[in-house]
């Protein structure tokens, strides 16, 4: 079988703004890598391939640095990511409750998508709001103080968003 | 009479709801004339949402907890200057005590001034400083900057306490023209969020601080690395970094004098290690953070291999202070060893949990129980965890600990970036020696074996002790392991990882022992240790737990007392929750 990775097709003319003012910046990968994240909502084999060529790498080494950081996903997301937080002072007010409480009526790993592709769950550490633990992020909102109840109240409160429109 | 309202809007304000109730001022307060406005966080994050009423510039009352709905009381009260509409929401001398029993230098204006005025900012004295040492009659040379941070004693915030003035001194005396200042808010230790808080409520503080760094220096380039983490950071900090350039104090020939230095902010992209120097280094020039093998310090070759100072936030928000007042002033405060204020982070089963600025030298004690109200909920006091993952845990018998560099470190903890977290009788220490090696086993770059492997195998041994698989001599073994990983190490990750495991060992050894000889854990916290039970005599054979019980685990009949089998059992607990009548028992 042949390898298929190649096979994407991203529209890398998107990210020509981005490359038109890093590329030539020494120590800009990390930064060229956002933005692509941004742009595409993660990072396509194709676009690895595409930055390293821009950058005069090799696409081991934009890999290597992409890796290498919890930022940076390989696969699309869902629309909505869930981010929970298991740092010191969640973990210790209860955090895998909440935890348990979402991956059983989602279904979903940590780092997993749901099958109608609306919310990823991931697992972090810190969100910086430790004393309103435990904390969650979804898509930038900051929710705290959580209880199983109320996050999955806030999940349901996104599905039935979603079904309206 | 001119009222005005700020309603503080830090991460964690926003997070209880705070935009909403600005929400809703809004449209009441048009045309009054009663300004609305933004403030920070003033660290009192557990009465959050919190709304200010000013009266000419004087606090005239702090509403806590405030909703969308008490918007018209709130809005009448300013209108009128009738504060008995909001006596409710007005906060208790109880909770003020909380504020005023701090001394407040790196959070001087947090939850005072709006964080996205520079207007606001040079109205409490911000840019006074620099301004000071570039004017021509009173300026100060670089060699008298760095002698003012000498003599005030301030030490690095970010967690090693190293002395700022000599970390400056040997970024001036490297050779080379081109210099770089850098600021670590990469803030990596779960449970410490002074970084942000002060990003986001002061962002021109720290501004000040390193232009002061950048001169002393001679540095013509300040590079912040914040965590990605921290968007609302991130983008006051942009918005301050470009009012502080149009005003003419950033870019070329600051203030008409010769100093010239540029500011940029580089986001991190999630990675604990990126918070050591060398590590962030590499990653700021787009690199995997892999730490470098140190000497050479960042001093004599840092970003690019030329000489760069970096230091953390809260060190650099200190600075400016000192400037107006003299490193005496600040020298003042403190202990023998340790001089001025740090910030701690309160979280965990604390009462009060927010972030509380003291001189060093307080007790413990009076942090977690004067200030911060003791532990939530009736419970008892067990232990407080500082320095993250590269601290340990105080127990109630070192509760008069005073704050201090040195002593703290004779614990076995650290003063690390200021992270306190508390935790009471329910805590499991043996798990939380395990959270902690899981978080370094995941976070270890990978580059030496010592931490890679070591951190692996301290966590394997931990998990086997929590799941009730411990065995005779893994309390020897994690301690020869601890030792090896610590002296091995390249980096400050490796070498203090085993701490958690360490400083829970000397204190809890017990706990240890029930998980490996008894496979009882103390706290009933491990769940795989946990025995439950059904009291026949309290049990009324409601039939609520033999429902509810996922692996159909209870049996019994309707009004006759249920049991459990034990060998089914998966010790979820749900039979314990759901029981009316207090009859299922956990040992
Ligand atoms: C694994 C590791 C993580 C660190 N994380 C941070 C951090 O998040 N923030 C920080 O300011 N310093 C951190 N440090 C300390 C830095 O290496 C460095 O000492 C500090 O930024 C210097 O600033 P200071 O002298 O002002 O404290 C970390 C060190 C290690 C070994
Ligand atoms: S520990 Fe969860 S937000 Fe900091």
């Amino acid at each position: 079988m042949k390898c298929e990775c190649m096979k994407q097709q991203s529209d890398l003319s998107l990210l020509e703004p981005v490359l038109a003012e890093y590329a030539a910046v020494p120590g800009s990968l990390i930064t060229i890598l956002q933005h692509a994240q941004e742009i595409y909502g993660y990072l396509p084999t194709d676009v690895i391939y595409h930055v390293a060529e821009r950058t005069g790498t090799t696409p081991a080494r934009v890999l290597g640095v992409a890796t290498f950081y919890t930022q940076f996903r390989f696969q699309p997301v869902g629309k909505y990511l869930i981010m929970l937080c298991d740092g010191t002072a969640c973990h210790v007010n209860g955090s895998a409750r909440i935890a348990a409480a979402v991956q059983e009526y989602l279904h979903v790993e940590n780092g997993g998508t749901t099958e109608d592709g609306l919310f990823s769950f991931s697992i972090v550490a810190c969100l910086g709001c430790c004393s309103l633990s435990p904390v969650m992020m979804i898509n930038g909102d900051t929710y705290g103080s959580l209880t199983p109840e109320q996050v999955l109240e806030i999940i349901k409160d996104i599905q039935a968003k979603e079904a309206a429109e | 009479m001119s009222m005005r309202i700020a309603v503080g809007q830090g991460s964690c304000g926003i997070a209880a709801g705070a935009q909403k109730v600005a929400q809703a001022l809004r449209p009441l307060l048009e045309g009054t004339g009663i300004p609305l406005g933004t403030v920070g966080c003033i660290g009192m994050c557990w009465l959050e949402p919190i709304v200010d009423l000013y009266e000419n510039d004087t606090l005239k009352a702090r509403l806590v907890r405030v909703q969308p709905r008490h918007a018209e009381a709130i809005a009448e009260a300013a209108k009128t200057g009738d504060l008995s509409g909001v006596a409710d929401l007005t906060i208790t001398p109880d909770d003020s005590a909380f504020l005023e029993q701090q001394t407040r230098i790196a959070l001087r204006n947090c939850g005072i001034i709006d964080p996205e005025s520079i207007e606001s900012a040079k109205a409490a004295g911000g840019y006074s400083a620099i301004g000071r040492i570039l004017s021509k009659e009173h300026g100060m040379t670089p060699e008298d900057v760095i002698e003012c941070i000498k003599v005030s004693g301030l030490a690095g915030r970010g967690g090693a306490g190293f002395p700022t003035w000599f970390k400056w001194n040997a970024a001036r005396q490297s050779e080379g023209e081109e210099k770089y200042l850098i600021c670590n808010a990469d803030e990596g230790d779960p449970g410490a969020f002074m970084d942000r808080a002060v990003i986001e409520s002061d962002p021109h503080t720290l501004i000040e601080g390193m232009l002061i760094g950048a001169y002393a220096i001679g540095a013509q380039e300040a590079i912040v690395y914040v965590r990605a983490e921290y968007p609302l950071a991130i983008k006051r900090l942009e918005n301050a970094i470009s009012d502080a350039r149009e005003a003419g104090y950033i870019g070329k020939n600051i203030l008409g004098s010769d100093f010239s230095c540029e500011f940029r902010i580089k986001a991190g992209a999630g990675a604990f290690v990126c918070g050591e120097e060398t590590a962030l280094i590499e990653s700021l020039q787009g690199q995997r953070g892999m730490p470098r093998l140190k000497p050479p310090f960042p001093a004599a070759a840092g970003y690019w291999y030329k000489p760069s100072n970096i230091n953390n936030v809260e060190t650099y928000a200190n600075v400016a202070w000192i400037i107006n007042n003299g490193g005496e002033a600040f020298a003042a405060m403190g202990t023998e060893d340790s001089k001025g204020t740090k910030v701690f982070a309160l979280t965990g089963k604390i009462r009060r949990g927010g972030l509380v600025e003291i001189p060093m030298g307080m007790t413990l004690r009076q942090v977690i129980f004067d200030i911060g109200g003791g532990i939530r909920d009736g419970k008892a006091f067990k232990a407080v965890q500082m320095g993250g993952p590269s601290g340990g845990c105080i127990p109630a018998s070192l509760l008069d600990t005073v704050i201090d560099y040195k002593k703290l470190a004779a614990t076995g903890a650290i003063m690390g970036s200021g992270g306190m977290v508390v935790m009471d009788e329910s805590t499991c220490m043996v798990s939380m020696a395990k959270f902690f090696l899981d978080f370094t086993a995941k976070e270890s770059c990978g580059k030496c074996v010592h931490c890679r492997i070591g951190t692996k195998r301290l966590q394997e041994i931990l998990s086997r002790i929590v799941s009730g698989e411990g065995r005779e001599g893994d309390i020897e073994l994690l301690e020869e392991l601890c030792n090896a990983v610590r002296d091995g190490a390249l980096c400050g990750l490796g070498q203090t990882a085993p701490n958690p495991v360490l400083s829970t060992l000397r204190y809890f050894r017990d706990e240890f022992e029930a998980h490996i000889t008894d496979k009882r854990c103390p706290a009933h916290a491990c769940t795989d240790l946990l025995h439950y039970s059904i009291d026949a005599e309290k049990c009324r054979g409601c039939t609520a737990c033999a429902r509810n019980c996922p692996v159909y685990a209870i049996s019994g009949a309707v009004r006759e007392a249920h049991s459990i089998d034990p060998n089914a059992c998966i010790h979820c607990g749900r039979c314990k929750a759901v029981c009316k009548f207090g009859a299922v028992t956990v040992d």
